[in-house]
């Protein structure tokens, strides 16, 4: 089971955190903070995976930005690398070439994005497929160009 | 202008995010932020009532705003709002919202759960969905007594929509992973074990998370998952790479569904039917063959996801160690990794086949790989992977390549990292002392250890050469040789200097013989060290001289005069200067033969287990220490090995021989022992030595005694993982609470928990203090309080911290308080238990106790005259009102404490009531919130038969019998 999932630039800003177990904002934040300094440290072409206290942190890269999931021992290391290939597919099949800054300014969409394809730390639909229909669906209860132009902007 | 959102965006929002990105300091973006935050306080404020637009764009710029790290405190009842509402995308920020910021003691959750209850059964695909996520996001106790009834019937209703049945099986796992006892087995079970042969994969997916999860807890009830899940896999491991569609992967078909089909059956073991068991094996020789195939995209996702599948087939192989064929087969193709050009792939299969050297089918042919793995250790870039090697060498190690391997381990310490050198110096301790057929192989290593990595070697290590040593006489003239010639070096590691001192302290007389190393050569060897080195190890060498006074007595004046000067007999430091004293006192009022006594060579130590497997054990967690044969057993036998052999025998034995102990030492000597103590952890360990010894010392020094047991902990208290048989003692401790407040709950080598309370009627607060007994930090800590099912409806319990939340960090020596809200809302039989949970040293702990939280605790007394109580016990005469016990005094009879436990009670003592003196009275009123329930009640000791006859009478018959429970115990 996966107990949490981390978004960070190169600079080491989070842009994304989702968490899959209860634990305080205090811990959290120290997790970020070990999460980015270790990873950020670590050589170029050494393995994806680091010990961490009784975790196993799995991460990869992707231009400029890094994507850390922590997850139990017995869990599968590989599959994990594709979990976070996949959400990034799922990104990138949503917003067209996916950026950091894609991120940044909808990140309840990532969130939203994020939910349907995982869940309680577990992969709930591996389909593209079905994960891209229920986003284009939500999107389609959602409003016109128009009427997003017309909104005030304060 | 910033990136234009698709779909539904918030133009206010996008504009916010873009003032905050173009802010060039960290104050000009707390000013936009406190400019932001006012203005939708303001919004929120207002008359004016806002529309669902505006609700939602403002709680999702707050949520930015915390994401961003700041803290938010309002907001959550706008969020709460956008629940009712029948936008889609309103709700859907309202959720996100909660997920993210509402933590499980919220007050809001009854509210929230309204919103997840309409949406549950509003029947709406896209709502139940929403609302199974916040519930799996949030995950709280709370939602799982509201939701964990209905989440089954949805998951196994014959009308659920499939992505629907999805998230309410990724719910319920979720329920099931945090509050357990709250999910109800039930009918139900058996239809989720059939969505194996769901149509849809993506179901089939997620029910396999959540049948593994429950096969963990009951593998009884879901034995039949095991060959439907061996069906299942068989047709996906043979379906052509286009059969499954979307579901497939780079070519690769479900790589997520075969994992988690191949994790299930780890749940089991191999399947007896031989059918299935057939199948199966077929079905892991495909996944082998296919490994074998020429890959059919060049892309690393195919080969990520293959061999994803590969490894996970891998694991159950060596799970079922069953098939020696597949084993073998197993650890050819992870030989082939080793050398593969991916890194993930090397490191994958150096920690793969730690696993397998432990089997007895495999452990050869992991061994022909030595070769490799000691080159990755010299020659892998990536310390995660040198890390696996070590790992993999430590398991493969037996008797025939132990020497070569320790060696190799040996010469990659020089040049190891630092964050893995201390597990590496303990894994060579373990191996060097298992396999040694020589000890002074054994005693070479220890050394080199100590030589090439002295700031790593645990006290653990050297306390075990001192052990070995002592214990086994053929070593012993060896070793005394080779420290005198280690002390030799011009700058060696104070670890050396303890090693030396305490050997040449026992043995030094058995190299005196050589000029080269004559008695005062030694002492002055020695000495010179001395002032480099720390107060422990003076403190040790110091009794190193005063043995050698003992062995070399040409060399007594020598000493003296050492201990004689200023530095010594008045040195700032307690322990020194009282040792400093003492010794020389001793050298020069004791006879040659007393000496020869006090100062006798250490008796052998008694057999044990090496303390510093228990260490590696700590540092790596439970189950990532390979096992090989002889570690597998220890786990039964007592762990503690450690063994403080600070020659500290010395005062020790002295002790024991009365005639000197009383006039020279006895005044000094408990506190000597007190001040070591603290002084180092090795301090403590002194104790260790006398009760192994002479027990006849534990008696004088019983202060002493309690430092014992320090060294002990993590083996021995890591209590299992069912929380009933964990729970302490359970009735002896709340009886012993029953007519108090305040005390000590619990208390073992870890941890003191204690208790103040106070109640008012029907309420009551309780304060827990959690005191770290030891000098290392409890990391994880966290803190639950259950009421068992029949409990939770006649009882409220509310806890917080008195800071917000508990740090789940406890500092060594620290202590953290949490206080109880208790409402008592009818009356009740049975405690609450409170689960504390934290890692000590890598390892789990885990432990339950009950709750001191009885019925009687919410009286209020009543007094009353003589005539109004016989009129009020007449009323209460129907006969289940009345409750009668009749028992033997455990305590003496002694009217004062009888008594003060009676008001301790909680009912007031009524004087001059009963006719016969000797008897008590009381009487009081129990306050719940739905009732109060008059209590009089009647004590009758009769001091000639040592018997007490208790009457109650309640006018709640459950009420007579559960107070009568508790007082009874109390005599």
């Amino acid at each position: 089971m996966m107990h949490f999932m981390l978004l960070f630039s190169r600079q080491g800003k989070l842009r994304l955190q989702k968490w899959f177990i209860a634990i305080g904002e205090r811990e959290k934040k120290k997790i970020i903070r070990e999460m980015t300094q270790s990873v950020l440290a670590r050589q170029p072409k050494t393995c994806n995976f680091m010990d961490w206290k009784d975790l196993k942190i799995v991460y990869k890269r992707y231009a400029s930005l890094y994507i850390c999931c922590g997850m139990e021992d017995q869990d599968n290391e590989l599959l994990t690398i594709e979990i976070i290939h996949r959400y990034v597919e799922l990104l990138d099949t949503y917003f067209g070439n996916v950026c950091e800054l894609d991120i940044i300014f909808n990140f309840e969409k990532a969130y939203f994005i994020l939910d349907e394809f995982l869940m309680g730390g577990e992969v709930q639909e591996t389909s593209k497929l079905s994960v891209s229909k229920c986003i284009e669906e939500s999107d389609l209860m959602q409003e016109t160009m128009e009427e997003y132009m017309s909104k005030p902007a304060f | 202008m910033p990136a234009v959102s698709k779909g539904d965006g918030m133009r206010g929002l996008a504009v916010f995010i873009s003032d905050i990105r173009n802010c060039k300091s960290k104050e000009a973006e707390i000013k936009r932020i406190n400019k932001e935050l006012a203005n939708i306080r303001s919004k929120f404020k207002g008359d004016k009532a806002l529309d669902g637009y505006s609700k939602k764009k403002y709680v999702c710029k707050l949520l930015f705003i915390f994401l961003l790290g700041h803290d938010i405190d309002f907001g959550h009842m706008e969020a709460v709002n956008l629940l009712s509402s029948n936008r889609y995308t309103e709700k859907q920020i309202g959720y996100l919202f909660i997920s993210v910021l509402v933590n499980s003691n919220s007050e809001l959750i009854r509210l929230i759960n309204n919103g997840i209850k309409n949406d549950l059964a509003s029947r709406n695909p896209t709502f139940m969905n929403l609302a199974l996520h916040c519930i799996a996001n949030v995950g709280s106790r709370e939602m799982a007594e509201a939701f964990t009834a209905d989440i089954p019937k949805i998951l196994v209703a014959g009308d659920t929509m499939d992505s629907v049945k999805q998230s309410a099986a990724l719910c319920l796992l979720r329920l099931n992973r945090t509050s357990p006892d709250l999910v109800p087995m039930g009918e139900w079970t058996s239809r989720v074990v059939h969505l194996l042969n769901d149509q849809h994969l993506g179901v089939v997916t997620a029910a396999t998370s959540l049948i593994t999860t429950l096969a963990q807890k009951n593998p009884e009830e879901f034995k039949m998952s095991v060959s439907l899940a061996v069906s299942r896999l068989s047709r996906i491991v043979t379906s052509a790479s286009t059969d499954l569609q979307d579901y497939t992967y780079y070519f690769v078909p479900a790589p997520w569904l075969s994992v988690k089909l191949l994790r299930l059956l780890q749940c089991y073991p191999p399947p007896e039917e031989g059918a299935v068991r057939g199948r199966l094996t077929e079905c892991l020789e495909t996944i082998l063959n296919k490994a074998q195939e020429p890959p059919k995209s060049k892309k690393v996702q195919h080969s990520n996801a293959k061999n994803a599948v590969l490894f996970e087939a891998i694991s159950l192989i060596i799970h079922h160690d069953s098939e020696p064929n597949l084993l073998v087969r197993a650890c050819n193709q992870l030989g082939q990794f080793l050398q593969h050009r991916e890194t993930n792939l090397r490191y994958l299969a150096l920690e793969s086949m730690c696993t397998l050297a432990s089997s007895e089918f495999s452990h050869e042919a992991v061994k022909t790989h030595i070769e490799t793995v000691i080159n990755a250790l010299k020659t892998e870039r990536d310390v995660s992977v040198r890390q696996r090697a070590v790992d993999l060498l430590y398991a493969m190690c037996d008797r025939s390549n132990a020497q070569q391997i320790v060696a190799e381990m040996l010469n990659y310490l020089e040049t190891a990292d630092y964050s893995i050198r201390e597990e590496i110096v303990l894994k060579v301790a373990i191996l060097a002392e298992k396999y040694a057929v020589d000890y002074t192989w054994y005693v070479d290593t220890i050394l080199n250890l100590i030589r090439i990595a002295g700031d790593y070697v645990s006290e653990e290590v050297w306390y075990r050469v001192i052990q070995i040593v002592i214990n086994r006489d053929d070593v012993q003239g060896y070793s005394a040789k080779t420290v005198f010639e280690a002390l030799q070096a011009p700058a060696c590691h104070e670890n050396l200097v303890k090693v030396g001192g305490y050997i040449l302290g026992e043995f030094g007389n058995l190299i005196a013989g050589d000029p080269r190393s004559s008695p005062l050569i030694q002492f002055n060897l020695l000495h010179s060290k001395f002032h480099l080195c720390s107060v422990p190890t003076r403190a040790l060498l110091l009794s190193t001289y005063i043995k050698f006074v003992n062995l070399f007595p040409e060399i007594k004046a020598t000493i003296q005069d050492v201990l004689r000067s200023d530095s010594q007999l008045r040195n700032a430091d307690v322990e020194l200067q009282q040792r400093a004293v003492e010794y020389l006192r001793l050298s020069c009022i004791a006879s040659t033969d007393i000496l020869a006594t006090v100062l006798e060579e250490m008796p052998p130590f008694p057999e044990r287990e090496s303390s510093i497997l228990t260490k590696l054990k700590k540092k790596k967690g439970p189950g990532k220490v390979p096992d090989m044969e002889e570690t597998k057993k220890e786990r039964n036998s007592d762990m503690n090995g450690s063994t403080e052999p600070v020659s500290v025998n010395s005062s020790a034995v002295t002790m024991s021989t009365p005639s000197t102990s009383t006039d020279l030492l006895g005044l000094g000597l408990a506190p000597v022992l007190n001040s070591v103590a603290p002084a180092s952890a090795g301090g403590s360990l002194l104790v260790d030595v006398f009760s192994d010894n002479s027990p006849a010392v534990a008696s004088l020094a019983p202060t002493a005694e309690e430092n014992f047991s320090s060294p002990r902990i993590g083996s021995a208290d890591v209590v299992s993982d069912d929380p009933a048989a964990a729970v302490h003692d359970a009735d002896e401790l709340v009886n012993k609470f029953v007519c108090k407040n305040n005390g000590v709950l619990f208390e073992n080598q870890l941890m003191q928990i204690g208790l103040k309370s106070e109640f008012r009627q029907n309420l009551g607060r309780m304060y827990i203090f959690y005191g770290n007994k030891t000098s290392t930090q409890f990391l994880s800590f966290s803190t639950a309080v259950i009421c068992q099912d029949a409990l939770k409806t006649h009882i409220l319990l509310h806890l917080f911290c008195i800071t917000k939340q508990v740090d789940p960090a406890v500092d060594g020596g620290a202590q953290v308080q949490q206080i109880l809200n208790i409402e008592c809302v009818s009356d009740f039989m049975e405690a609450p238990i409170l689960n504390i949970q934290f890692r000590y040293g890598g390892a789990l702990q885990n432990m339950s106790v009950k709750l001191p939280v009885t019925l009687n605790k919410f009286f209020q007394p009543t007094e009353m005259t003589s005539q109004d109580f016989f009129q009020r016990w007449k009323q209460l005469s129907i006969p289940q009102q009345e409750v009668q016990k009749i028992f033997k005094a455990k305590h003496p009879m002694d009217t004062e404490v009888t008594k003060a436990k009676i008001i301790g009670f909680g009912v007031a003592l009524l004087d001059m009531v009963d006719p016969n003196p000797s008897n008590f009275t009381g009487a009081g009123v129990i306050h719940t919130k739905n009732i109060q329930v008059g209590c009089l009640l009647r004590l009758e000791p009769n001091t000639q038969a040592q018997m007490y006859r208790l009457t109650l009478r309640t006018s709640r018959e459950t009420v007579s019998q559960r107070l009568c429970e508790l007082l009874s115990e109390q005599f």
